[in-house]
């Protein structure tokens, strides 16, 4: 019999029971709360008359509406009176049932997939689910990690359960090693650029090879928390010396005799030599370039040094019409070099990007330069406060702040724009995020993904360039 | 939770791939508590042509007339069509409560992000995947037909076109069981809360760490 994958082994071992149907009943270790997708699950509860199945299964914190300003007014300080009520919201509900939550202006607040690991709340072999599709990011642990939606939150926190169906298990193996100058951010873009934005649907993708083994925590967290943007809920990557050492002295990690026996179970989160897999794409790391996207979906990625493609290269009716539409929206020409796209705002931030080695990178980049003139703003949005006081403590914010780029609190921010940072119309940005589609970053705004050091190098030339030819 | 059983109406072709939950439902929408009211800004950005703000009423607001659900042939629409990979992105039941809100109760498509369908089930909302020549070959019949209605069957599992042409479509036993009886996925659980607190007992004896260590 064939091996076992790591998405088989996590699917097994928390396999409640399998229904007539082929469905199954798997036991969820943890649920991450924040403020959007929550309000309605706790109302459910509430009308249904239920409690939450187990307390110490969840941990909260508000991230997606939190002004990244000054705003040690607290709660009361939010401008925007909707945004207010759904982080009050939050905090009431979490008061009411019991929920440990990191409220607004806790040092441990932060985004949800940066705070959860940095507490060590996630750990390797759980299972986890957060009502935010970025959960993938998870994964980076050896955990398998679903986004969910509302309707899934309440029934999680119902039944500690969650009703779902095996997936397919794909392979995408990253070979040899990275250029310099290439980063984690550049390898998934380039992977959504091979496979496509709905490559991955129905599958668990792991991600192996060279590459992924020697990367960082923080790499992984990228690279797994852009699975989604291949269609893929699951992004994983197998448990090595790398996960355990950045698990170990967590707060909510175990220790002592129990930290003993914990390592010694992860052992087994691998994927077995001879597991077989449904999908298997193999990418060489050397032929990787810094990625920009120049369309409206992240599968329209291309190397900074190419040019927007031409829809007179192309047959299929559909994928014409969507190059067109973009090319529309994003204000740009076929053919015209990714390195002439002038930019307005650069953002450095987000789940994807806004831990503290993305900051590190960010920082190497724009010391001893200047933010652009035509540049309106480049915001840094650190991750939690905790990778705030990282960065600050390594001199980080002043480098940043010295090039001209604002210094913020931690929070979703310009990713998303559900709080005050967004784009103004028409506007082009250079952002770390992980998603460029129409409006996401304010009405009519233009986004292009990149990694944290591309972005930096955008915002102090005022257009794309090759980051290599300023880290020489 | 609504069932879903049988149901005819105005069906709307919006031809393109990769329609995306931010496109569904803008994200300055998303700000309410509630899961009901999101309708009035389903496709906002595609809809009108000035920027939506949450709480503003809607009547007043300058409509793209190019938008296919602003036209009047599909007024009423209640089954939409469209391309590859509909609902891609986040996983908002935001976006399937718009929909529903609006009075869409079934969407037909090649394929679908895979959080977005699972959260239809959750809104008595139908997602129908049909081959991509079927789509194909509804979008026809329905731009050259206006008043163009759709019967939807989930219990035998087909589309009726107006001819009377019959379209199999495939779903899942236990969520077609649902969505006819309209049973709340919790309740069902729930019957099983035996077997979750025999695997809980397990899970804490095997993993302890995992038990108590958040509070």
């Amino acid at each position: 019999m064939a091996g076992q994958t790591l998405y088989d082994k996590l699917f097994d071992a928390h396999l409640v029971r399998t229904n007539d149907d082929g469905s199954s009943l798997i036991y969820i270790d943890r649920q991450v709360l924040h403020e959007v997708t929550s309000p309605q699950a706790f109302e459910g509860l509430r009308i249904a008359g239920r409690q939450p199945w187990r307390i110490d299964a969840n941990i909260a914190t508000p991230d997606h509406n939190v002004p990244t300003t000054e705003r040690s007014g607290g709660v009361e300080q939010i401008v925007d009176p909707v945004s207010k009520i759904q982080v009050k919201t939050l905090d009431d509900n979490c008061d009411e049932f019991g929920i440990l939550e990191f409220k607004m202006n806790d040092q441990r607040q932060g985004i949800v997939h940066v705070m959860a690991p940095e507490q060590g709340a996630i750990l390797p072999g759980v299972t986890a689910v957060c009502g935010d599709s970025h959960t993938a990011t998870l994964g980076a642990l050896g955990a398998l990690a679903h986004g969910v939606g509302t309707s899934e939150v309440e029934h999680v926190l119902a039944t500690q359960c969650l009703i779902t169906k095996k997936m397919k298990n794909m392979l995408v193996r990253v070979d040899g090693e990275l250029g310099l100058g290439v980063t984690p951010k550049d390898v998934v873009l380039h992977v959504i650029g091979v496979i496509g934005t709905a490559g991955g649907t129905g599958y668990a993708i792991e991600f192996g090879g060279d590459v992924f083994r020697n990367m960082s925590m923080e790499g992984r967290m990228t690279v797994c928390n852009m699975a989604i943007e291949a269609g893929a809920r699951v992004g994983l990557v197998s448990v090595d010396q790398i996960t355990v050492d950045y698990v170990e002295g967590r707060s909510f990690a175990p220790q002592g005799a129990q930290w003993e026996l914990a390592v010694e179970a992860w052992k087994d989160l691998v994927s077995d030599a001879d597991a077989e897999f449904d999908e298997t794409v193999v990418i060489n790391g050397a032929d990787i370039d810094p990625q920009v996207t120049w369309g409206t979906s992240p599968e329209m990625v291309v190397s900074v040094n190419d040019q927007v493609p031409n829809p007179a290269n192309e047959t299929d009716q559909v994928k014409i019409d969507g190059i067109n539409r973009a090319l529309e929206y994003m204000g740009l020409n076929a053919d015209q070099k990714i390195t002439d796209i002038k930019l307005d705002r650069v953002f450095i931030g987000s789940c994807t990007n806004s831990r503290i080695e993305d900051l590190r990178d960010a920082a190497k980049v724009v010391e001893g330069r200047k933010v652009a003139d035509n540049i309106i703003q480049a915001l840094v949005v650190p991750g939690s406060g905790l990778v705030k006081e990282q960065a600050e403590k390594e001199g980080l914010d002043k480098i940043f702040v010295e090039a001209g780029l604002e210094w913020r609190e931690p929070g979703c921010s310009m990713c998303l724009a559900m709080n005050p940072d967004k784009l103004g119309n028409g506007e082009h940005c250079a952002s770390t995020s992980n998603r460029n589609f129409e409006g996401r970053q304010g009405f009519g705004g233009r986004t292009h993904l990149v990694s944290p050091a591309m972005a930096a190098a955008a915002a102090v030339s005022g257009n794309f360039v090759d980051v290599r030819e300023l880290i020489k | 939770m609504n069932k879903f059983t049988l149901h005819t109406g105005v069906a709307a072709p919006m031809d393109r791939a990769n329609i995306d939950t931010d496109m569904i439902i803008p994200k300055q929408f998303l700000k309410s508590i509630k899961r009901s009211g999101f309708g009035k800004n389903l496709f906002d950005e595609l809809r009108y042509l000035d920027e939506g703000q949450p709480d503003q009423e809607c009547t007043g607001r300058p409509l793209n007339e190019d938008f296919v659900l602003n036209q009047s042939r599909y007024q009423g629409a209640s089954v939409l069509f469209a391309r590859e990979n509909f609902g891609c992105g986040s996983s908002r039941e935001h976006a399937p409560w718009a929909l529903e809100d609006f009075g869409i109760r079934s969407v037909i498509a090649p394929s679908f992000a895979e959080i977005f369908y699972n959260n239809c089930f959750k809104n008595g909302l139908l997602p129908i995947v049909l081959s991509e020549e079927q789509v194909d070959q509804l979008f026809t019949e329905v731009q050259a037909n206006e008043g163009y209605e759709l019967t939807v069957n989930l219990e035998e599992q087909v589309v009726v076109t107006p001819s009377g042409e019959r379209i199999a479509f495939e779903i899942d036993d236990f969520r077609k069981h649902c969505l006819l009886n309209g049973l709340d996925d919790i309740g069902l659980t729930l019957q099983h809360a035996d077997d979750i607190r025999a695997y809980e007992a397990k899970r804490q004896a095997e993993a302890p760490w995992l038990f108590g260590a958040i509070k």
